[in-house]
């Protein structure tokens, strides 16, 4: 067997592990994805008015703050749902099975590639559940093309590669689950501190370039072009670039902690 | 001459500067079972763990062959030829029995149908049918060690590791899990096992290497072993602290338990021997409060192993180790 066809198949066999305990034990998605959908209600629902007349929308109803906060929710949905992919890894690292896989003869990758692919579906699964939810509530796109929909999705699943590969560098890093939970913290608490859910010029002048340059201001700008017609500007290849600076990142550093002996 | 499953040689381990494998060597010929019998922190995980593949040797070690593989320079195939249970099961509690075995068979690359011919056979050789479709974290301490054991034996393993196969085990289980070991022998596998218990060593093995404080202490087959401990000792305990130093002084060969006021005459355990003592006791005017007899056990081997200037040969005149 050749090593690609080797690492194709024992990665999809642990695919199939992780899917298989991600269906067995749904709460830990399942309760990742309350935040964001708790978030959505909050801000659209109880400051909704305050903060449709802040970004300029105005109006009685609060359908313009809908659209504007629905893109960063959705990065917001990754995040969060990267973070059980964290807890899970980490969760494995302590098992003995994971030594019993590495005294195998298969693909030394295939542990953390299957981690990997399965939170990256997660999070697909995810966000389409607090897409709907938005939908739900009154969010609808401004004349998106089709094109323009494909090119949302590409970069949620970019974005949610970029992130998944982080995350599983922290959950490497993790003794424990907690901890794990703890280090992804930066995961759920950096999209508060970008433009999803005030505009980045609103911000004191000193803190601006931080919310501006981090990593999920410019998914968002992007994202909110792609779906509601708004300018992206340079926001696109910024999100090209974070994206796959953090995959290649999170992807050296995962393999690095991976391949160090087990204490 | 048979070839050798398992050599290594000058296999050495450290953590910073504390060694926990100095300069070990190991044969193990094919289809024999070798134990290696040690205390808590004596290094035998870390020497499966290191044959195993799992954590690499230190550099300065010599060259290590398991299954005729090179372990630096072809780990794979090394892991191609293995199977492990380690001490800490090594089993996905979040899946089924049946799941665990089922992705075995998936990492060996096993057809479909072969696959599930292999997971039904195992879970049945193992008693684990009725429970092949409950989670494996619900399943008792000797249950998962069983299910361990079987997954480990999906690829059809030549060279299997056991690291401390019973510990935690009921005598029931305990003895089960011996009757599984040898039917492996009898299919003409090499078991490598590790163990805290001289019994357990005695009733299996064909060779034991006693590893005490990352040395071998000694090694060879359970006969041998047994005479360098001939009889156990004489353990006499007293409640009075001048008392217990008079005798300490008089009985200058005794190993001495300061803490519990206690002495360990070596003994053969005869009633002869047991004569003696008595009446040298007698003779010293040394009144213990408690004198017990103890036949050998690992504690003894150590006792005799660790304690005075023993050479590490089990041909040795039993003199020289008392």
């Amino acid at each position: 067997m050749s090593s690609l066809t080797l690492a194709v198949r024992d990665s999809s066999t642990m695919l199939r592990r992780n899917l298989l305990h991600a269906r067995r034990y749904p709460s830990l998605t399942l309760n990742l994805l309350l935040t964001p959908i708790m978030l959505l209600l909050l801000f659209v629902y109880i400051f909704g008015d305050v903060m449709s007349a802040g970004i300029g929308g105005g109006g009685a109803d609060r359908s313009v703050y809908i659209a504007y906060i629905v893109p960063g929710l959705l990065l917001m949905t990754i995040g969060s749902t990267t973070i059980g992919t964290a807890v899970s890894v980490s969760n494995d690292m302590t098992e003995g099975i994971i030594a019993r896989f590495r005294t195998m003869a298969i693909h030394r990758g295939s542990v953390l590639i299957g981690h990997v692919i399965g939170s990256v579906l997660q999070c697909i699964a995810s966000v389409i559940l607090v897409g709907a939810v938005a939908v739900a509530i009154g969010f609808r796109s401004t004349n998106a093309t089709a094109l323009e929909w494909i090119a949302a999705f590409g970069l949620l699943v970019l974005f949610a590669m970029a992130l998944t590969w982080i995350a599983v560098g922290m959950g490497l890093i993790s003794p424990n689950a907690e901890a794990a939970s703890n280090n992804a913290m930066p995961l759920i608490l950096l999209p508060l501190l970008s433009s999803a859910f005030i505009p980045t010029n609103t911000m004191p002048g000193w803190f601006q370039p931080i919310a501006q340059y981090q990593p999920f201001t410019p998914a968002i700008e992007t994202l909110r072009g792609l779906l509601l017609g708004s300018e992206i500007g340079n926001n696109g290849w910024l999100t090209i670039a974070w994206s796959l600076g953090l995959t290649v990142l999170g992807y050296y550093w995962s393999k690095a902690k991976f391949n160090d002996d087990p204490k | 001459m048979t070839n050798l499953a398992i050599a290594a040689n000058a296999l050495r381990k450290s953590y910073g500067d504390k060694t926990v494998l100095d300069d070990i060597d190991l044969a193990v010929p094919e289809g024999t079972v070798f134990a290696l019998l040690g205390p808590n922190g004596a290094g035998k995980t870390t020497a499966v763990k290191i044959l195993s593949t799992l954590i690499s040797p230190d550099p300065a070690s010599g060259e290590i062959r398991v299954g005729g593989h090179d372990l630096a320079t072809k780990a794979q195939a090394v892991r191609a030829a293995i199977g492990v249970t380690g001490q800490f099961s090594a089993v996905d509690g979040l899946i089924t029995g049946e799941e665990n075995m089922l992705l075995m068979a998936d990492l060996h690359h096993l057809p479909k149908s072969e696959g599930r011919r292999v997971t039904a056979e195992l879970l049945e050789r193992f008693d684990l049918t009725d429970a092949a479709k409950k989670p494996a974290s619900t399943y008792s301490g000797g249950m998962k060690r069983r299910l361990d054991i079987a997954m480990t034996l999906v690829g059809n393993p030549r060279i299997i590791f056991l690291d401390e196969p019973t510990t935690g085990l009921d005598p029931r289980a305990r003895h089960n899990m011996w009757g599984i070991i040898r039917e492996l022998v009898s299919d003409g596998v090499t078991v490598f096992l590790t163990t805290q218990y001289l019994d357990e060593a005695d009733e299996l093995a064909d060779r034991i290497a006693v590893l005490n404080d990352g040395k071998i202490a000694a090694e060879g087959s359970a006969e041998e072993l047994k005479r360098l401990i001939p009889g156990g000792h004489i353990r006499l305990r007293f409640t009075d602290p001048d008392a217990y130093q008079n005798a300490a002084l008089s009985l200058h060969e005794a190993h001495r338990d300061d803490e519990a006021l206690a002495l360990q005459i070596p003994s053969d355990g005869s009633q002869r021997e047991l004569r003696t003592i008595l009446d040298r006791l007698d003779t010293a005017g040394i009144d213990a409060d408690e004198l017990t007899v103890h036949t050998p056990d690992l504690d003894d081997v150590f006792f005799a192993l660790t304690t005075t200037n023993v050479p590490a040969q089990p041909n040795q005149p039993k003199e020289t180790v008392r």
